[in-house]
C-alpha cells in the first residue's frame, strides 16, 4: 500500500538504529505519547534496536485506557436501558467499570452496537427513531472532528432521538501533567502524528521551552518512529528544546483548520479525569451549551455519578511511564486481553496489551533459546 | 484508536459539511468525509480516520524520511574522513 510500506524497509530501519547509536553518548528517557506508537515500537520491536542507554517510556495516549472508570459506568447504565440503542468503537466493549463491561451488558440482552464511525450512529438514529440512540464519544483530538461533525448534523437535521457521551481528552495538558510531576523521568517527547495532523503544533513550543524538553511530531511507521527518535535524541545530545516536525507529510504547523473551527464550535474544554492520573484542569472536551440538548449524561440523569478506581491494577504509573506492565504481579495472570483488570490490557494500544500479545511469546523463545544453549554446554 | 490509513480518492461528491467520496485503501472501497479537506481531489492520497480524511498527504513531503536518512549518512561519512 503506497504511503504504508515503504516505511516498513527493514535495511533503512537498520540504518536509523545505527544512526542512533552513533550519536547516543549517555542514557536517555523518551515518551512515545501515543498507542498507536506504543504499538508499532512494540509490534516491530523496534525498542529492541535501539542502544542500551535509550529507554522507551510509553505515554498516556491511548484514549481508551484513560477513560475514568465512572464514564464506563455510565455507558454500561445507559446501554442496559431497553429504549436504547448504544453505539461504540469496538475496543471500549471490554473495559472494565466498577461493576460490568459492555460486553457484559450485551451478553444480558442490551443493545450494545460496535461502529466504524460517529456517523454510522447517527444513520442507526435516522434508521430507528423510536429508539434513543446513544453514540460513546471517546477520544484524542484526532477523533474530535469526527464526533463534532456527528452532533452538528444531528443538530442541523434535527434528529433528536441521537446523542453523545463525551469522553474527549486532550494531549497538551497531559504532557504538562507529566512534565510537572516530581516522580517525571521523560526527557524528550514523540509528540502523536495524528493529533498533530488536525491540532498542527503551536501549542508546543511553550511547553518544550518551560521545561527544556525537546519534542517532535513523529508519525507510526517503524522508519518514522526511528528517525523521530534519532531527531530527539540529537536535540537531547546537542542540548536543544525545541519543537521539529518528522512527519511532514501530513502534519503542517497550523494542523487541519476547518475541523479545529467544527470542534471549537461544538466542544469547550473542560477539566477531565484520566484514568490512573486523575484530574487534569482544562484536559478534556465536553460539549458546548448550543449543543447541550445533545448530551446523553443530561438526557440520561447521570451527571452527578461518580466512582473510585480498582486498587489492584498498575495502569496509573504505567501511563505515566513510570512502570513497565510486566512488572504487574497481575500481568498475564489474573489480568489478560480476556479477562482485564485495567484498560491499558483491553486495547491494542494498551501498553500491557502490546506487551502481552508481542512479548510474552518473544519471553518464551527467549527462555526456550537459553535452556537449549545451556542443553549444548552440558553435553 | 488515533490510527489512520492512507488511501486514494476515486470520486467526488457534495459540498461543505456534505463532502465525500470513495477512496481506495489498497483496493478496498469505502465512502469517506471530505468535508475537512476541502481541497482534496480525484487521485489525491487522504488520511483517514473513523471515516474522516484529515489531510491531503504531501507527496513532496514523502520522502523526507529517506532524504534525512542520506543526509545523515552523508555526515557521518564526512566526519570520519576529518583527521
Amino acid at each position: 500500500m503506497k504511503f504504508v510500506n515503504e516505511y516498513r524497509d527493514p535495511a533503512a530501519a537498520e540504518e536509523y538504529a545505527r544512526a542512533i547509536a552513533r550519536i547516543t553518548t549517555r542514557p536517555w528517557m523518551i515518551m512515545e505519547v501515543c498507542g498507536g506508537q506504543t504499538y508499532a515500537i512494540v509490534k516491530f520491536g523496534i525498542d529492541e534496536l535501539l542502544p542500551k542507554q535509550i529507554a522507551l517510556l510509553h505515554g498516556p495516549g491511548c484514549p481508551v485506557c484513560v477513560t475514568p472508570v465512572e464514564l464506563v459506568d455510565k455507558a454500561t447504565q445507559i446501554a442496559a436501558r431497553p429504549e436504547v440503542i448504544f453505539c461504540s468503537f469496538g475496543d471500549m466493549l471490554r473495559v472494565p467499570g466498577s461493576e460490568r463491561d459492555l460486553f457484559a451488558v450485551k451478553a444480558s440482552g442490551g443493545d450494545v452496537r460496535t461502529v466504524y464511525s460517529p456517523l454510522d450512529a447517527l444513520k442507526l438514529a435516522r434508521e430507528n427513531p423510536a429508539r434513543q440512540v446513544v453514540f460513546f464519544a471517546v477520544g484524542f483530538e484526532t477523533t474530535a472532528p469526527a464526533n463534532a461533525m456527528a452532533i452538528h448534523q444531528a443538530k442541523q437535521a434535527g434528529i433528536g432521538n441521537f446523542s453523545v457521551l463525551v469522553s474527549h481528552v486532550l494531549v497538551p495538558p497531559a504532557i504538562e501533567a507529566l512534565l510537572s510531576s516530581p516522580d517525571n523521568r521523560v526527557q524528550g517527547f514523540l509528540a502523536a502524528g495524528h493529533v498533530c495532523t488536525v491540532m498542527g503544533y503551536n501549542e508546543y513550543p511553550p511547553i518544550a521551552a518551560k521545561y527544556h524538553v525537546p519534542i517532535v511530531v513523529t508519525g507510526f511507521e517503524p522508519l518514522d518512529i526511528l528517525q523521530g527518535i534519532y531527531m530527539c535524541v540529537r536535540q537531547l545530545e546537542e542540548g536543544r528544546a525545541e519543537v521539529e516536525n518528522q512527519y511532514s507529510r501530513s502534519v503542517r504547523r497550523d494542523g487541519n483548520r476547518p475541523a479545529q473551527e467544527l470542534v471549537a464550535k461544538v466542544f469547550r474544554v473542560v477539566p477531565r479525569k484520566w484514568r490512573g492520573v486523575g484530574e487534569i484542569p482544562q484536559s478534556g472536551l465536553g460539549l458546548a451549551p448550543e449543543y447541550a440538548a445533545y448530551d446523553a449524561e443530561r438526557r440520561f440523569g447521570l451527571e452527578s455519578y461518580t466512582a473510585e478506581e480498582d486498587s489492584e491494577c498498575i495502569s496509573g504509573p504505567v501511563l505515566r511511564g513510570i512502570k513497565k506492565p510486566h512488572e504487574c504481579p497481575a500481568f498475564g495472570t489474573r489480568c489478560t486481553p480476556e479477562h482485564p483488570l485495567g484498560a491499558t490490557m483491553v486495547s491494542n494500544e494498551g501498553a500491557c496489551a502490546a506487551y502481552y500479545h508481542y512479548r510474552r511469546r518473544d519471553r518464551k523463545q527467549e527462555a526456550a533459546a537459553a535452556s537449549a544453549s545451556r542443553g549444548r554446554a552440558d553435553a | 484508536m488515533c490510527l489512520a490509513v492512507p488511501g486514494k480518492v476515486l470520486t467526488v461528491t457534495g459540498n461543505d459539511i456534505d463532502r465525500a467520496g470513495r477512496v481506495s485503501f489498497g483496493g478496498i472501497v469505502k465512502e469517506v468525509s471530505l468535508a475537512y479537506v476541502p481541497a482534496a481531489m480525484v487521485g489525491d492520497y487522504v488520511l483517514v480516520h473513523v471515516g474522516f480524511a484529515i489531510s491531503v498527504m504531501d507527496e513532496a513531503e514523502a520522502t523526507q524520511v529517506f532524504k534525512y536518512l542520506k543526509q545523515i549518512g552523508e555526515l557521518t561519512d564526512l566526519e570520519e574522513r576529518q583527521p
